[in-house]
């Protein structure tokens, strides 16, 4: 457990298409917990952490988009000073890569909540957890 | 100057007894020796020694690229390996190329035919002849070459590319013939102004430009921009490379067949009936001198007609006109034949690659470009731009590969690619030719 499913978009790299999306959110009455949008100079990546992922999926199709699914893992990151460092740190020594990392916008208490996508994404979860790092799992996210 | 000025100025009786006696040869040797023609004559019920005056000639079935490709690699040979010399392909995926072969003679031959066009264009013995097209499988480079050393220039085997360097060795050598593509040509304008050099300047009389259709206009503006005549060449590899036809400097218009070596037709590329001349259709050519390679009314697919008129320049071989465009959907990009078939059949070697694509080609500084739009689907599409960067390249290098043109690749949403009805819209060619 631990993992968290993000739903990602392909987006040609010109005006209107991200408010296509947004729109086809509304219209379906989805809110956005968490995105962050990876951009070349002819197309982009949205991924999305939503409320309802398998709504949004749908929607998302029939009206045209190629849409992916893909698990990431949501940390709670201690808002300090090397509250990052430390998790990082932790999988660098595990030979863990990140892909890429985005924030979360909402807070856990005190603490920042981080999405990460790993390329080795159980042996991620199993260090961090011996490690006593928090992982907010995906109901409490999609709740939040 | 006309470099053999008895075959080029024999009269027309002359000329059609040696096309008469050449053509009977050759179809009696590719009946004997190529499986192919044999087959495909009897199939229509006719023998070489039906041929009696060259009307017959119409009674014999065409020979379509297809054709070719079904006998790759050397299933149209007529001579047996040892007596080929060279052998030269256009592009192709594996497989699909269409390859063919010159013996010892032919190479002579071809020689002796890229000699007469040279001198048709303005070149002489004492020229120095800067050849800019692509060395290796293609036929230009080399058969520009062989007839330069023929007619006793000096060539500079620079090949395409580097065009800096290009300007820099024209700045240095003085070349005074240019031989490359109409738009090569172009951009090395472009680039010899932005590095200070003015072609007025520069020793050049004529340019001898080939390998893709190009119009009066763009001859206007190439003898414009490059101070020198501009002179069409025309050929193709399966005929025998550069120099099947080529105009006179003196005139300008038309470009004459090398009729004692090639027979021309004009058909109705659909119905395959002959058009009389004057009238515009397909091209179709026999060979009647080739050793390795003879083709028999071959299709090149290339849209243009003939004038039998008598042309200043003293030449008596018919003169084709410009080629207009083609009866198929073939690409000419930079110099290089490409078919959408082929760049689909690359796209679909790549897994998960959707047959959703569209082809856009557009002249940018006078070069061609090509830009592949491909549509993303799930089986491709991937939450990291890394692995969608990957498939890009990989197509991009596919295509670079196989057909040897560089084009840029772009992912496009599902379903943006126009389809008018229902049937996508495959080519977009912007160019202003």
């Amino acid at each position: 457990m631990g993992k968290l499913e993000q739903i990602s978009v392909f987006l040609e790299n010109q005006p209107g298409r991200l408010c296509e999306v947004t729109r086809i959110l509304v219209e379906a009455n989805i809110n956005i917990r968490a995105l962050s949008l990876a951009d070349t100079t002819d197309f982009g990546i949205l991924r999305l952490i939503v409320s309802d992922n398998e709504k949004a999926r749908k929607e998302l199709k029939a009206n045209g988009f190629t849409v992916g699914t893909t698990d990431v893992v949501a940390v709670e990151v201690s808002d300090n000073p090397g509250g990052l460092h430390y998790i990082v740190k932790l999988l660098k020594n595990v030979n863990v890569n990140i892909e890429y990392m985005y924030a979360f916008v909402e807070h856990s208490g005190r603490n920042a909540i981080i999405i990460f996508r790993f390329d080795n994404i159980d042996a991620a979860l199993k260090h961090l957890k011996e490690s006593g790092v928090r992982i907010v799992d995906g109901e409490m996210v999609y709740r939040m | 100057m006309i470099y053999n000025i008895e075959f080029e100025t024999l009269p027309r009786e002359a000329i059609e007894a040696i096309q008469l006696r050449r053509l009977k040869d050759t179809l009696e040797r590719v009946y004997a020796t190529v499986p192919f023609y044999r087959k495909k004559f009897d199939e229509v019920g006719v023998r070489p020694s039906n041929i009696k005056t060259l009307a017959d000639l119409r009674r014999f079935p065409f020979t379509v690229k297809q054709d070719l490709r079904d006998n790759y690699p050397f299933g149209m040979f007529a001579v047996p390996m040892d007596n080929v010399v060279r052998i030269h392909a256009s592009s192709g995926t594996t497989g699909q190329a269409t390859v063919v072969g010159y013996t010892a003679r032919d190479i002579k031959m071809w020689s002796e035919l890229m000699a007469r066009a040279l001198a048709a264009g303005g070149a002489t013995r004492g020229d120095i002849i800067h050849n800019a097209y692509g060395y290796g499988l293609f036929t230009g480079g080399l058969g520009v070459h062989y007839g330069a050393e023929r007619l006793g220039a000096s060539v500079i085997p620079i090949s395409g590319g580097n065009t800096k360097r290009q300007v820099q060795i024209m700045r240095d050598f003085g070349p005074t013939i240019l031989t490359c593509t109409p738009s090569y040509a172009l951009h090395l304008a472009e680039v010899a102004e932005q590095n200070g050099i003015d072609f007025s300047g520069l020793k050049f009389r004529s340019g001898i430009f080939g390998a893709e259709p190009w119009s009066e206009e763009m001859r206007k503006e190439i003898e414009r921009k490059l101070h020198m005549h501009a002179i069409d060449i025309y050929g193709l590899s399966e005929v025998l490379g550069p120099g099947v036809s080529i105009e006179c400097v003196e005139a300008k218009k038309g470009l004459h067949i090398a009729e004692d070596h090639f027979i021309p037709e004009i058909i109705d590329p659909k119905t395959g009936e002959v058009l009389p001349d004057g009238e515009v259709g397909e091209l179709v050519f026999t060979s009647i001198v080739k050793e390795a390679f003879p083709v028999i009314r071959y299709r090149t697919r290339d849209i243009t007609s003939l004038n039998r008129e008598p042309c200043i320049c003293g030449r008596t071989h018919v003169r084709m006109n410009k080629v207009s465009g083609r009866s198929d959907d073939m690409l000419i990009i930079r110099g290089v034949n490409v078919f959408p078939s082929q760049i689909e059949s690359l796209l679909m070697d790549i897994k998960g690659v959707e047959p959703h694509y569209q082809l856009v080609v557009d002249r940018v500084d006078n070069l061609d470009t090509l830009t592949i739009m491909v549509e993303v689907g799930e089986a491709t599409f991937s939450d990291e731009v890394r692995k969608l960067q990957d498939i890009e390249r990989k197509i991009a290098k596919n295509i670079k590969e196989f057909l040897g043109v560089s084009a840029a690749v772009k992912l496009a949403e599902p379903r943006s690619i126009a389809r008018s009805e229902g049937k996508a819209q495959r080519i977009i060619d912007r160019r202003k030719i």
